[in-house]
């Protein structure tokens, strides 16, 4: 190395000094929002948290769908406004979960009394081959009056779940026509206006939940 | 019938459409271009893997592939894979700065250099290249997605999920760009080649560190995938763990990758700035002895 390259190298030894400072400055800045971020995400996730259930308000979308209800007639999110709306995806024929929430559900109901009123679960069948709107009728029945079950073509299925982000799947038929079908297990609230309010874990007990579901109602 | 569904976006998005669009068809066009003014263009294979780079990157954002990603966890990790390490490190491993440059109509090159010379863009490039803002901000993507609370929210807003895969893909390719230039400090790259290798090391680090306790871990970190519904019944814990060794072993893999070929690029500068540099016969034969010797070493 000749003296003047070596001058050089100093000079910019010299001249990467502040810069190098400020780049630990400007990183030790971002790492700081980002903890900061994080600090304030989980504190709406746990105890700053109004409601037992998960607060999704602001994150997904407003209630919306087409779909055919009750004796085959066409229902929207029409149906459900000035109700706190309880959506739920599965199908008649599931062995264990569908029942399972679906009694959690009606046991809430139950609960909450005459102030069940203002409130409709929507059960969403993602197997309209064998879920026609009588068979969605007599299931419903079987839980609580303010249970409606709806499905639709897998078009709008599909624009549904899609809105809402959750998955269906059905199996290919096995020789007796028998098939499987996965679903999510996701119980989302909607408030009187049809905003997405919270996403309601299966750990969840119904006074907890007709707790959250009065809370709502009340505004 | 089924390739087309297969093909069609989940989620279709114009964003990504004419970005995706947009690189492929300046790049084609830098290259014609500049066959036709007798410069210099890019060899073929190499032309190839910019290609095959673009297409991994729109793959997993607007094909069906998406709605897979959006529902199992591992796929997801695949999809940040492809955008954040793989995909974008080869973009950026072909250097298409110069042909995207040409690409573009004669009328607005003096305009955009203007911008790309303003102030402020050369403050904010000197910014994002600075080491340790550009580790930060590679590894930092990964923790910040990662976290459980950030993780199901992103998993659940469509506005957060998009911010995602867009954040993850724009730092891949500013952070291999970085990596990868092919040119010295004295020919305009923001680093020289000796800490270009330790960053791309030191990276490998937090990304083993976050691989290994998702690969290891027992208990189910993100409910989200539970909750939305998975595609096909796999364990949760598996998939969390499947997901994790894609972020331990791939991902990481990749750094090393990159941090050979930039001792491999260095090894020929120096070789090349000897070469130019006039010297004695006699010490040119020890300079190449030199060589042969660095490049028998293993």
């Amino acid at each position: 190395m000749t003296a003047s390259t070596q001058r050089l190298a100093s000079a910019q030894r010299i001249a990467s000094v502040p810069r190098l400072a400020s780049a630990r400055l400007w990183a030790l800045l971002l790492l700081a929002c980002a903890a900061a971020g994080l600090a304030g995400c989980s504190g709406t996730q746990a105890g700053a948290s109004a409601y037992h259930a998960q607060d999704i308000s602001g994150i997904m979308p407003p209630l919306a769908f087409h779909l055919t209800g009750p004796g085959g007639r066409p229902i929207t999110e029409q149906f459900l406004h000035g109700k706190v709306a309880i959506i739920y995806f599965g199908y008649t024929h599931c062995p264990d979960e569908c029942p399972t929430t679906l009694a959690r559900l009606s046991s809430t109901l139950r609960l909450l009394g005459p102030a069940a009123n203002q409130v409709r679960v929507l059960f969403v069948s993602v197997d309209p081959q064998r879920d026609t709107p009588a068979v969605l009728a007599q299931y419903a029945h079987y839980f609580a009056p303010q249970v409606v079950g709806a499905s639709g073509s897998d078009a709008e299925l599909t624009a549904m779940t899609k809105r809402y982000r959750v998955a269906y799947r059905r199996d290919p038929p096995d020789a007796h026509g028998n098939y499987d079908v996965y679903h999510s297990s996701a119980v989302f609230v909607f408030d009187a206006e049809g905003r997405a309010r919270l996403l309601v874990p299966d750990t969840e007990t119904p006074p907890q939940l007709a707790e959250d579901l009065s809370s709502l109602a009340a505004g | 019938m089924t390739l087309l569904r297969w093909l069609l976006p989940w989620d279709f998005s114009v964003t990504v459409l004419t970005c995706c669009l947009a690189f492929v068809v300046l790049y084609a066009r830098g290259v014609h271009a500049s066959r036709q003014r007798g410069a210099a263009v890019p060899a073929r294979w190499q032309q190839s893997i910019f290609y095959i780079g673009m297409l991994l990157i729109y793959i997993p954002l607007q094909t069906r592939y998406d709605y897979y990603a959006q529902h199992m966890f591992w796929m997801h990790r695949l999809q940040h894979f492809l955008l954040h390490d793989f995909a974008s490190l080869l973009v950026a491993l072909t250097f298409p700065w110069p042909m995207l440059g040409a690409g573009l109509p004669t009328a607005w090159h003096a305009p955009l250099r203007r911008v790309w010379q303003s102030a402020p863009v050369r403050a904010l490039y000197a910014f994002v290249t600075q080491p340790l803002i550009a580790f930060t901000l590679f590894v930092g993507l990964i923790y910040l997605w990662l976290w459980p609370s950030v993780h199901f929210r992103a998993m659940l807003s469509l506005r957060e999920y998009k911010c995602m895969n867009w954040s993850v893909a724009v730092d891949g390719l500013l952070f291999w760009a970085l990596i990868l230039d092919p040119r010295s400090k004295a020919e305009g790259a923001a680093m020289h080649m000796g800490p270009r290798i330790f960053l791309a090391l030191a990276t490998m680090v937090p990304e083993t560190i976050i691989g290994a306790y998702l690969s290891l871990h027992h208990g189910v970190v993100y409910t989200v995938y539970e909750i939305c519904g998975r595609l096909w019944p796999v364990d949760a814990v598996t998939d969390q763990q499947l997901g994790g060794l894609i972020v331990w072993i791939p991902a990481s893999m990749m750094c090393s990758f990159a941090a050979l070929i930039v001792m491999r690029r260095w090894v020929q500068h120096d070789a090349l700035a000897r070469s130019r540099a006039p010297m004695p016969a006699a010490r040119a034969v020890a300079a190449t002895m030199d060589l042969t010797a660095l490049a028998g070493e293993p």
